[in-house]
């Protein structure tokens, strides 16, 4: 009888126990609930803050970077010298490998018409280290930008490289509008 | 009159264009006339929404099949196969993210930073699995957890730790989850994440420090099980607190226990409860009067948890970048002339004034002020429980599992030898 009575009274505890960690599931996912979105949302980087500091290459836990460079073609134009792709010293507007500012010759230059050509970055030789978008940004257009590329991004729970960005031009987006691509701030490009 | 509004209405629309030229291009876009298109700027999509749905999906129906096999099925071949599916699947293919135990971290910041809001995905991630343990025991540790899984496969030949270094070590995930939860809440890190030493195995892909971390982790595993699970898991904690008043849970015998003790050393885990020694209990001299000292002395804890927590709230707030800024160029203003300190020279360029950085280091050093103190206070509290714990005996006749440390890895039964 006295055990019984022990055991019923030891479920009892139990049983209440049990409902009141029900509860504060309840009251955590409620509260949760509040904020929740439906839409994912993903890593990207703002280039009108972004510095080029060059951690997107060395601190993105793929390697290489899921940071490449992308080119808004819109802003760009189509100079000879461009300052994306030439070093700053080049001798000679050529596609020289000594010429070439991009470490791994990530860029294609290609011949349009008098007196323009195109800059076309090969994304799987690119590790984003930005050096070309701080060259077209301080003698060009700014066409040429950093983003994550989304089928690389592992989209981790929390961006390794935003962490260490210096500027904190990396930040969490809504996935249906997973780049800021800088052509879309001044014109409207065909998607 | 009206003439200077004119002239004001010219003198801002030539300003407005200026300064529209300037957002727009130093060199015009050429006109073409060779016929040359424009390429697109090619943007891969993210992964589809619809895919993260599956993955709940595949959650969910992972915990249901671990819950069969444990308590209905009793079958250890079950649970084996599944958590090799969710090593593969959670594991390798979904590359570790997204995982319950980090889980927490998002749903710490979504309380605390006003502009984040948690998907759904990770919120139902984070409650499931809790959701299970409360009604069926750790059914996620034993088979759809991929960090799990991963130490579960490793386990050779387990050795048996003492009860008072299973129960030390087992204040270890108190700490990483208090912690976690702190840096979650003040935005600093997420460093359950940072810090988990199986993601770079499922990526294939580790820097060389997590890289050794985790081979060590797997290598110490063969020996000590579950090294992760038992000693660190932050995630564990929640659980174990919720399995420890599971509705049902996993038993080792399908019907009565015969005493054989034949699954007494079957836990690589030390999670087998075996039944209470009365002579040993009274040799012990366990009584009221070191339960009541025990209960009277958690107060003390939880001061002296509040005392250690203001006391670190500095330390830990340089784990804030921020606030490891502002302090940096506090002490050492001679830095801001260093030209190779990437983060002063951004923030000089940046031209945000020191005032402002230095107000919101403040900011945030205030949180870790009062999130270190509640820290330090639960777990002072964790302490003082523990040790009241272990004077407070249960009387038991059968060999149980442990409900809050049973991980429901289904061992045990194969060595029961009594038929359903």
């Amino acid at each position: 009888m006295e055990k019984s009575k022990g055991q019923s009274r030891r479920k009892f505890i139990q049983g209440g126990l049990r409902a009141s960690l029900l509860l504060s599931l309840g009251t955590v996912s409620v509260a949760a609930l509040k904020k929740v979105t439906a839409s994912d949302y993903v890593w990207q980087i703002d280039p009108f803050k972004c510095t080029q500091c060059g951690r997107c290459a060395t601190d993105c836990v793929m390697a290489p970077s899921a940071v490449k460079c992308v080119h808004a073609f819109d802003l760009c134009g189509y100079c000879d010298l461009c300052g994306g792709y030439f070093k700053p010293d080049a001798n000679k507007l050529s596609t020289a490998a000594e010429n070439q500012l991009c470490p791994t010759a990530a860029i294609e230059r290609k011949f349009i018409e008098e007196p323009y050509f195109e800059y076309h970055i090969d994304e799987d030789l690119c590790m984003g280290c930005g050096k070309c978008v701080a060259g077209c940004t301080s003698f060009g257009n700014g066409s040429m930008h950093l983003q994550i590329v989304h089928d690389i991004c592992l989209d981790c729970n929390e961006c390794s490289i935003a962490k260490v960005c210096p500027s904190d031009a990396i930040s969490r987006v809504p996935a249906s509008e997973a780049y800021k691509v800088k052509g879309d701030f001044s014109n409207n490009p065909e998607v | 009159m009206k003439k200077l509004k004119y002239i004001f209405l010219t003198f801002f629309l030539l300003l407005s264009t200026l300064y529209l030229f300037s957002q727009t291009q130093r060199f015009p876009k050429p006109e073409f006339e060779s016929g040359y298109e424009q390429p697109s700027t090619i943007t891969p999509e993210p992964r589809a929404q619809a895919l993260e749905y599956i993955d709940v999906l595949i959650l969910l129906l992972v915990l249901s099949l671990a819950t069969y096999f444990a308590l209905k099925s009793r079958s250890r071949q079950g649970i084996l196969w599944l958590s090799v599916f969710t090593l593969i699947y959670f594991g390798f293919f979904r590359n570790g993210c997204i995982c319950s135990i980090g889980a927490i971290q998002n749903v710490t910041l979504s309380f605390f930073d006003p502009a984040y809001s948690i998907s759904v995905t990770a919120l139902l991630f984070f409650m499931l699995p809790l959701l299970f343990a409360l009604f069926f025991g750790r059914v996620f540790c034993a088979g759809a957890c991929p960090l799990g899984a991963i130490q579960d496969l490793v386990v050779v030949k387990p050795i048996s730790l003492p009860k008072w270094l299973n129960k030390t070590l087992g204040l270890i995930p108190y700490v990483y989850l208090a912690l976690a939860v702190l840096f979650a809440a003040t935005g600093t890190d997420f460093i359950i994440c940072r810090y988990d030493p199986f993601v770079g195995i499922f990526r294939m892909d580790a820097k060389f420090h997590m890289a050794v971390l985790g081979v060590a982790f797997l290598l110490m595993g063969m020996f000590v099980s579950r090294p992760y699970c038992r000693f660190l898991c932050p995630y564990g904690v929640l659980l174990s607190w919720m399995s420890r008043f599971s509705k049902w849970h996993l038993t080792i015998t399908p019907t009565k226990c015969i005493q054989c003790k034949l699954c007494a050393n079957s836990c690589p885990f030390d999670a087998i409860d075996y039944p209470t020694n009365e002579k040993e209990v009274l040799k012990s001299g366990l009584g009221p009067k070191r339960f009541l000292i025990y209960a009277l002395v958690i107060p003390i804890w939880i001061a002296v948890g509040v005392f250690v927590g203001a006391k670190s709230h500095t330390f830990l707030s340089k784990a804030n970048a921020d606030v490891y800024l502002a302090e940096l160029l506090i002490s050492q203003p001679e830095l801001l002339e260093d030209e190779d300190n990437l983060d002063i020279q951004t923030f000089i360029a940046s031209g945000k004034p020191m005032e402002t950085l230095v107000e919101e280091a403040e900011i945030i050093r205030e949180k870790f002020y009062i999130g270190s103190m509640i820290a330090g206070g639960f777990l002072g509290l964790v302490i003082g429980l523990t040790l009241l714990n272990t004077v407070i005996f249960r009387r038991r006749q059968d060999y149980e599992p442990h409900k809050g440390n049973c991980f429901s890895c289904a061992r045990c039964i194969d060595f029961c030898p009594v038929e359903k």
